[in-house]
């Protein structure tokens, strides 16, 4: 492809599967990320949605390689972090042998040293309650990266930088040598983001970085994820339940089910022409301001509740809540396709 | 829709909705800087280590246990140092040995020394707790006693820190293959009957150490096997509290986040996992110490203690036992400092417990 230098990171045939222990030494894998695809350019942010359990967070997590991913392959800044060596055709299907298990090209599996990747890409966690370490000072929590890494060489170069880093995330400099279980949930926020840019990194993964926060604190807490991306260019995988959110910070959003990618598309797109049935039952969700609009409004409410990602339906994996699911939809699983306009949708009949 | 004079809808009788009209357009103003700084101000910043002694300054119990034990560390070390006897000694009055010191009363003194004081008219020190039976001073048996114990409790339980810590947080943080293995090991130690291996290992200890020469010497050989003993069987206990605790720490976030910055697993351990670990430890170390102790005066008690002349607080009262009805304060002395130090320990043990863990409290 001809665009694919100007890819940050490349993400294909993402597989994470863990292993579930049922019974006397059997396992079940438990598929909590199959077969995802994407990119996200330099300074881009890409929204991820779907409800709990989707495996949104286990996305950003394989990224950064907190788990070792069961197949794919993950490029970043034109390395390759990880790939399993899976050979695919043109028509993206995985190529087999004769017994039926995929062909996997031995020299292309990688497993790179992820240290000098750790600068570039980081993360901000969910919980600003848990993820601080509660015996250590804001100063030594924002350092860690720099000590790590060995970014400074002097104590007195590594205070400047965590007062410089704590100003930009807009906390008060004084505050440096508190703990965290002295600080609100929003200031707390602003903590675990300033660690993670203290290494200056390119790409950051917010695994719902807001939603543990009040609705007040949210929008200070998002306006400063924008502000920071003006300022440093960095690229965000914004990962979020809530659609109103992701819509305001992201340029392209994902929308995820039970571990697959079943729409991508340009935010305003999605927001305006959800192709996806999923997708137009999640839009129709969002509560609309105006009560005289909402009355009108069609609320498409899905039927039971998300199958077990132990059990995955076969094919497509929405069909058994789907009001348009087919017999076809049960046979195989639909592919991303593009729709015109960057728009990417995985359904058989939409 | 009826409206009031200013043209707003009526509000309904239950409406939460704000009557703006009860507001001045003052109370709209933006706060002066002054306002703001106010709500700025943050309490004086603390850290786990200081809030915890201050709750541990609140327990009374805890309070004066740790006044007992410094009085009790106090007078072990300085004492000895002002009393003209010696722990090894008989006593002489005026150079010459005395055959009726043995099995005095508290604060009595024996004939030669009544004759001695009246005839010189100095003061000789008083025998606080009396005699033995060889005629040593019963008071600094006691103190040297103490000493040992008190050293025995203390250095099994820094070994079975160090051990234990060390064992339980490899097996804790690396889980897996790794922790099953250890934790088979420790299982297999754990069901071993203590006492036995405590007996039989300082029997064999004895005769296989070659101590002479070297700084062991000075503490006999039972002393050292009895180190070795606690070294290799009491760890067990701490690797396993130390290994659940740090299972339980390891699935927080900031784990992942070190992770992620690229921390290695030795330094998230140390500066992540241990100190939020840190509460469970100490406690577990302060009630270590008792029951190190109570071993210890179990087995001098047995007579496979300390050896002869060394005293310590077990094998005084195993002396005292012949003569218990006719000298009972020779048997009452080192129980009562052995029921203090226990007792202190335990309930500064149970002072920290709820000092640093406020989730255990009752």
């Amino acid at each position: 492809m001809a665009d694919n230098e100007k890819n940050l990171l490349e993400v294909s045939h993402l597989k994470q599967y863990f292993p579930i222990h049922t019974g006397m030494g059997k396992t079940t894998p438990l598929k909590a990320v199959d077969d995802i695809s994407f990119t996200i350019k330099p300074g881009e942010t890409l929204g991820l949605v779907g409800e709990s359990g989707c495996g949104k967070t286990t996305v950003g997590r394989t990224l950064l390689q907190l788990y070792k991913p069961t197949a794919g392959r993950i490029v970043f800044d034109g390395n390759v972090l990880f790939d399993s060596g899976e050979v695919y055709d043109e028509n993206d299907q995985p190529v087999l042998d004769g017994k039926g298990n995929p062909v996997i090209d031995r020299s292309r599996i990688t497993h790179a040293n992820m240290m000098p990747y750790r600068q570039q890409m980081q993360m901000v966690f969910q919980d600003p309650y848990s993820s601080l370490n509660p015996r250590m000072t804001v100063e030594e929590i924002i350092a860690e990266p720099l000590d790590v890494h060995k970014l400074c060489h002097n104590a007195k170069e590594r205070h400047e930088k965590v007062l410089e880093l704590m100003e930009l995330v807009g906390l008060n400099a004084e505050h440096a040598s508190r703990y965290p279980h002295e600080f609100s949930g929003g200031q707390r926020q602003r903590i675990g983001i300033a660690r993670a840019l203290a290494v200056n990194p390119k790409f950051i993964v917010c695994d719902e970085p807001v939603s543990a926060l009040d609705v007040s604190i949210q929008a200070q807490v998002i306006n400063m994820f924008e502000d920071l991306q003006e300022k440093l260019g960095v690229a965000y995988l914004f990962i979020a339940h809530d659609l109103l959110v992701v819509h305001h910070i992201s340029d392209r959003i994902g929308v995820m089910y039970l571990g697959h990618m079943m729409e991508l598309a340009n935010a305003d797109e999605l927001n305006a022409n959800p192709i996806h049935p999923y997708t137009e039952s999640l839009l129709s969700a969002v509560p609309i301001p105006d009560p005289e609009t909402a009355r009108h409004a069609k609320r498409i409410v899905l039927e039971g509740d998300v199958p077990s990602p132990m059990n995955i339906p076969s094919g497509c994996p929405f069909r058994t809540r789907c009001r348009y699911a087919t017999e076809r939809c049960a046979i195989a699983c639909p592919q991303l396709t593009d729709r015109g306009n960057g728009h990417y949708v995985a359904c058989w009949n939409k | 829709m009826e409206r009031d004079e200013k043209g707003m809808p009526k509000k309904g009788m239950f409406s939460a909705q704000v009557d703006l009209s009860k507001f001045s357009f003052e109370d709209f103003a933006p706060a002066t800087d002054a306002e703001k700084a106010q709500q700025e101000v943050m309490g004086e910043s603390s850290t786990f280590l200081k809030d915890g002694l201050r709750r541990l300054m609140k327990n009374p119990l805890a309070v004066a246990s740790l006044i007992t034990l410094i009085v009790i560390l106090l007078v072990i070390i300085f004492a000895p140092m002002f009393i003209p006897y010696d722990y090894d000694g008989i006593i002489k009055v005026g150079g010459k040995r005395d055959k009726g010191m043995s099995n005095l009363a508290p604060f009595a003194y024996s004939e030669a020394e009544q004759a001695y004081m009246e005839k010189t008219g100095e003061s000789l020190f008083p025998h606080i707790m009396g005699t033995d039976k060889l005629g040593r001073d019963y008071f600094v048996r006691v103190l040297y006693g103490t000493r040992v114990s008190l050293s025995v409790g203390c250095i099994a339980a820094v070994m079975v820190l160090i051990i234990g810590c060390i064992y339980g947080s490899v097996s804790g943080y690396f889980g897996g293959v790794v922790d099953m293995v250890m934790m088979r090991i420790v299982d297999v130690i754990y069901s071993l009957p203590d006492m036995l291996i405590i007996i039989l290992l300082s029997v064999v200890l004895k005769e296989s150490l070659k101590l002479d020469g070297t700084v062991f010497s000075a503490l006999g050989p039972n002393m050292v096997s009895m180190f070795i003993v606690f070294g290799l069987l009491y760890w067990v206990g701490m690797a396993r509290l130390v290994r659940g605790q740090i299972l339980t720490v390891k699935q927080n976030e900031y784990v992942l986040a070190a992770q992620c910055i690229g921390t290695k697993p030795g330094r998230i351990l140390r500066k992540h996992i241990l100190p939020n670990c840190l509460s469970v430890i100490i406690i577990s170390t302060a009630l270590q110490v008792p029951s190190a102790i109570f071993t210890e005066s179990y087995l001098s008690f047995l007579g496979m203690g300390v050896s002869a002349p060394m005293p310590s607080l077990g094998s005084l009262a195993n002396s005292a036992r012949e003569g218990m009805s006719s000298y009972p304060h020779l048997f009452i002395f080192p129980a009562v400092v052995i029921c203090l130090i226990v007792l202190a320990f335990n309930l500064l043990g149970d002072g920290l417990r709820d000092a640093f863990d406020p989730k255990l409290q009752r």
